[in-house]
C-alpha cells in the first residue's frame, strides 16, 4: 500500500498520521528492531535492520545509504540513495521472539533530491499504477504461486530430492508438509495477508499457495513477504522451499498464474453481463494487448533461463499467445465465473513463474494490457481444442505465435520494445538487458553433463 | 461524550474527515431550528460551525447556541480571510476561529485547546465494544485483553466501525471517510481490508464485522438497536 504521500503538505517536519501510529506502536509493543525491505533489480529481497530510536530521525529524512553495493541500483558515481520507509505497509513480524518484538516495513528508495530513483522496482510500478489511475482505473491481482520442498541437502549443491522420497525419521512426510502449511498460513495471515493454500496431489513436494485479491502494489508486496516466510518456515524444519521454475525433469514445473482484473470507479471494467463472453470491450482489447505484447515482456515475467525449460515442458505451461474460458494450453484464460458475480471478471495470466520480480512483472502486464486497450486493439478468437497437438505449420496458418523458447529469444524480443522500455524505464530496461544476456553467455559456455554422457562415450 | 454540533449539512468533506480521523463523535444540522430539534438528550458536546459559504445562517446558528440561558461551550468558528470583518461585535457568539481552507493539525489542536478552555473533558480515548478495546491515545486495539496487530489502516478502519456501531457504511463511505484521498485501490480497496481485519480478529470474532449484501459493512450491533 502507497498512501504515505499524504501527509498535508510536501516538506513537513512533522510525522504524519501513518508515521505517528508506527512511532507509538513501536513504543508501546516494545519493539526492538525495524526491518526496513526493499528489493534489487531481480527482485531479490534486501533487508536493513534499524533501532527504533531511530525511526523518527527516518521517517523525516528517509535512510541513506550506497545503492552501488545493490544489484541493478547505482553506479559508483552517483551512488547515494534514500530508502524512506511506507508506513502504512508496518507490520510486527510474526516470528520474533516474545522478548524481542521486530516489525517491517516497505521503503520506497529515492534520489537524494526526493525524486523516485529509476532503480528501484517498487518505484516503477507505483508510476504504471499512478498512470493507470490518473485514467481511472484500479489494477488488482491475484496470484497463485508455485513452489518446491526438497531436502535441505540441496543448498550443499545435492540433487534436488523430493520430501516423498527423502527419509525422515520420526515423521511421516505428510506431517511435515501439514506442519509446514499450518506454520506458513498463520504466519502469512498474520501479515495481513489472507490465503488459500492447496498442495498438488502429485506428491506431496510441490505446493501452491493462492493469495487473494488486492491491488497491485500490496499484491507484488504480499508476494515479496510471501516468498520469504515459506523459506524461513521451511528452513526451520531442515527444508528448502525454491521458487525455481523448473527444478525436476519430467516433472511440471512452477508457475505463478496471475489473476488480473481493472476497476473503473470500483466497478469491475471487464465485466459486460450482455457479451456472450461475459467481457467487455476494455476486458478483450486488455487480453489482445497481452497477446500483442505477450512475447516482449516474457524476458521479464519469465527471468531466469530454467523459466524457459517450465514454458517448454509439455505440462501446464503455455507456449502459444491465445486466449480461452477453459483451455489450459493458452496463454491467457478467461475463467468462467457464476451469474450475477461479474465483479469476478478477470482474465488469468499463465506464463508468468514465481521466479520473477513481481514489481517489473506487473508493470508490464499492465502495460501491455492498457496498451491493447488505449489502442482499441481487437481480440483474435478463442482458441479451441488442444494445441500443443497441432503442427507448427497448422499454428502458423492459424497466426498463433509462440512464446520465446529461451532467454536470448526473450531478450532479443524485449530489446526491440518500446513498450517494456517506457513501462520500467530506461535505468532498468538497460541493467536489466545487459546482466541478463551476460548471464546467458556465462550459460553459453558451460560444457553441459548432458553433452558428456551422450558424446563423450562415443565420439 | 455527546456529539459535537457541526453546521452546515452536509458538512464540509475535508472537516468530516478530519473529524472523524480524530475519532469525534458529530452531526451535521442545516438551520437554527435542528440546533433544538436534533439536539441530543444530554445536550451537544460542543460546536463547530463553518461561516464561509453561508454566514447568515452560520451567525443565526450561533445564536441559537449562545443566546440562551445555558450557553453552549466550546464553539469554534471557521471563516474565510474575506469575512474577518463579519466578527465585529459578535465575540460574544465564539469562543475561537479558524480561517478556511484550514490545516488538519492545526484544527485538532485548536479544537483541543477550546475544549481544554471551557473546562471540558475533551473526549472518550478508548471505543469499547464486546471483547473489543481500542485505545485512541496508543493506537493500541485488543480483543480479548489480548493485543491485535494492526497495519494503520486496519487499525483507522476498525476504529471507525467501531465508534459507529450497527450502522451500514457503503464501500465509498468508508473509503472518503477512513482513507479520504485518492488510493490506487478505490473501493475495492475496502473489502481487501475488511478480509484482512476479520482474519486478525480471528474466526471467533470476525463476525463483529458484517457483510451486508449490495451496499457495504457494518459493525457490531447499534446500542438502540437492543
Amino acid at each position: 500500500m502507497t498512501t504515505e504521500n499524504q501527509a498535508p503538505d510536501a516538506g513537513d517536519p512533522l510525522p504524519s498520521r501513518q508515521q505517528q501510529y508506527v512511532l507509538r506502536t513501536i513504543e508501546e509493543r516494545g519493539v526492538r528492531l525495524v526491518r526496513l525491505w526493499f528489493t534489487n533489480v531481480l527482485g531479490q529481497h534486501k533487508s536493513v535492520a534499524i533501532s527504533p530510536a531511530e525511526m523518527e530521525n527516518i521517517f523525516a529524512e528517509g535512510l541513506q545509504f550506497d545503492g552501488s553495493s545493490i544489484d541493478g541500483f547505482s553506479r559508483v558515481q552517483e551512488s547515494d540513495v534514500l530508502a524512506r520507509p511506507d508506513a502504512s505497509s508496518f507490520e510486527l513480524l510474526p516470528w520474533a521472539r516474545d522478548d524481542e518484538p521486530s516489525a517491517l516495513m516497505f521503503c520506497n528508495i529515492e534520489n537524494l533530491d526526493g525524486s523516485p530513483f529509476a532503480g528501484d522496482p517498487r518505484q516503477v510500478l507505483r508510476r504504471n499504477l499512478s498512470a493507470a489511475h490518473e485514467r481511472g482505473f484500479e489494477f488488482f491481482c491475484a496470484p497463485e504461486v508455485e513452489f518446491f520442498y526438497f531436502d535441505e541437502s540441496v543448498r550443499n549443491g545435492g540433487k534436488p530430492v523430493p520430501l516423498d522420497q527423502a527419509s525422515y525419521f520420526d515423521l511421516t512426510t505428510e506431517d511435515v508438509s501439514s506442519n509446514l502449511r499450518k506454520t506458513t498460513l498463520h504466519m502469512l495471515e498474520a501479515l495481513s495477508i489472507p490465503v488459500e493454500y492447496t498442495f498438488h496431489e502429485d506428491g506431496p513436494s510441490q505446493h501452491e499457495i493462492d493469495l487473494q485479491y488486492t491491488d497491485a502494489l500490496n499484491c507484488a508486496d504480499n508476494i515479496m513477504t510471501l516468498r520469504l516466510v515459506v523459506k524461513k518456515v521451511a528452513m526451520e524444519q531442515g527444508i528448502h522451499a525454491t521458487f525455481m521454475p523448473k527444478p525436476l525433469d519430467g516433472v511440471q514445473g512452477s508457475g505463478m498464474h496471475t489473476h488480473m482484473s481493472l476497476f473503473e470507479h470500483g466497478v469491475n471494467a471487464f465485466a459486460d453481463a450482455g457479451d456472450p463472453h461475459g467481457l467487455s470491450k476494455t476486458g478483450k482489447s486488455f487480453i489482445a494487448g497481452l497477446l500483442v505484447h505477450g512475447r516482449e515482456i516474457t524476458a521479464i515475467t519469465n527471468q531466469l533461463i530454467n523459466s524457459y525449460r517450465r514454458i517448454n515442458d509439455g505440462f501446464e505451461a503455455p507456449q502459444y499467445l491465445t486466449w480461452a474460458r477453459n483451455n489450459r494450453s493458452a496463454l491467457v484464460r478467461v475463467p468462467i465465473h457464476k451469474t450475477g458475480k461479474e465483479s469476478a471478471t478477470r482474465v488469468e495470466y499463465r506464463a508468468i513463474d514465481p521466479s520473477c520480480n513481481p514489481y517489473l512483472a506487473f508493470s508490464v502486464l499492465l502495460a501491455a494490457g492498457m496498451r491493447g486497450v488505449t489502442e482499441g486493439y481487437d481480440l483474435q478468437a478463442e482458441a479451441e481444442g488442444n494445441l500443443f497437438t497441432l503442427t507448427d505449420d497448422q499454428r502458423k496458418k492459424m497466426g498463433i505465435q509462440s512464446l520465446p523458447k529461451s532467454m536470448a529469444e526473450a531478450l532479443d524480443e524485449m530489446e526491440q520494445s518500446e513498450l517494456v522500455r517506457d513501462a520500467v524505464g530506461d535505468h532498468i530496461f538497460e541493467w536489466f538487458l545487459r546482466n541478463r544476456r551476460a548471464e546467458w553467455n556465462e550459460f553459453h559456455r558451460q560444457v553441459t553433463p548432458f553433452e558428456l554422457e551422450r558424446y563423450l562415450p562415443s565420439w | 461524550m455527546e456529539p459535537l454540533l457541526v453546521f452546515p449539512n452536509p458538512a464540509p468533506p475535508e472537516l468530516a474527515q478530519t473529524l472523524d480521523l480524530s475519532g469525534w463523535a458529530w452531526k451535521a444540522v442545516g438551520t437554527e431550528a435542528d440546533v433544538h430539534d436534533q439536539e441530543p438528550e444530554q445536550g451537544w458536546g460542543g460546536a463547530i460551525v463553518v461561516a464561509d459559504t453561508d454566514p447568515s445562517g452560520a451567525f443565526a446558528v450561533c445564536r441559537a447556541l449562545r443566546k440562551v440561558e445555558i450557553p453552549l461551550e466550546p464553539l469554534l468558528l471557521l471563516i474565510s480571510g474575506s469575512q474577518l470583518t463579519e466578527l465585529d461585535h459578535r465575540n460574544d457568539l465564539f469562543d475561537d476561529f479558524m480561517l478556511t481552507p484550514f490545516h488538519p493539525r492545526e484544527f485538532e489542536a485548536r479544537l483541543q485547546h477550546v475544549f481544554y478552555k471551557a473546562g471540558r473533558v475533551t473526549r472518550t480515548e478508548v471505543v469499547e465494544y464486546g471483547p473489543l478495546k481500542l485505545n485512541l491515545e496508543t493506537y493500541q486495539a485488543m480483543v480479548d485483553d489480548k493485543p491485535l496487530d494492526l497495519t494503520y489502516m486496519e487499525y483507522e478502519l476498525l476504529k471507525f466501525l467501531s465508534s459507529h456501531p450497527g450502522k451500514v457504511f457503503t464501500r465509498e463511505t468508508l473509503l472518503s471517510r477512513v482513507w479520504g484521498y485518492d488510493y490506487y485501490g478505490g473501493a475495492r480497496t475496502v473489502d481487501v481490508h475488511i478480509r484482512r481485519l476479520r482474519s486478525k480478529l480471528g474466526e471467533e470474532h470476525a463476525n463483529l464485522i458484517q457483510t451486508v449484501r449490495s451496499v457495504g459493512y457494518s459493525f457490531g450491533q447499534s446500542r438502540w438497536s437492543g
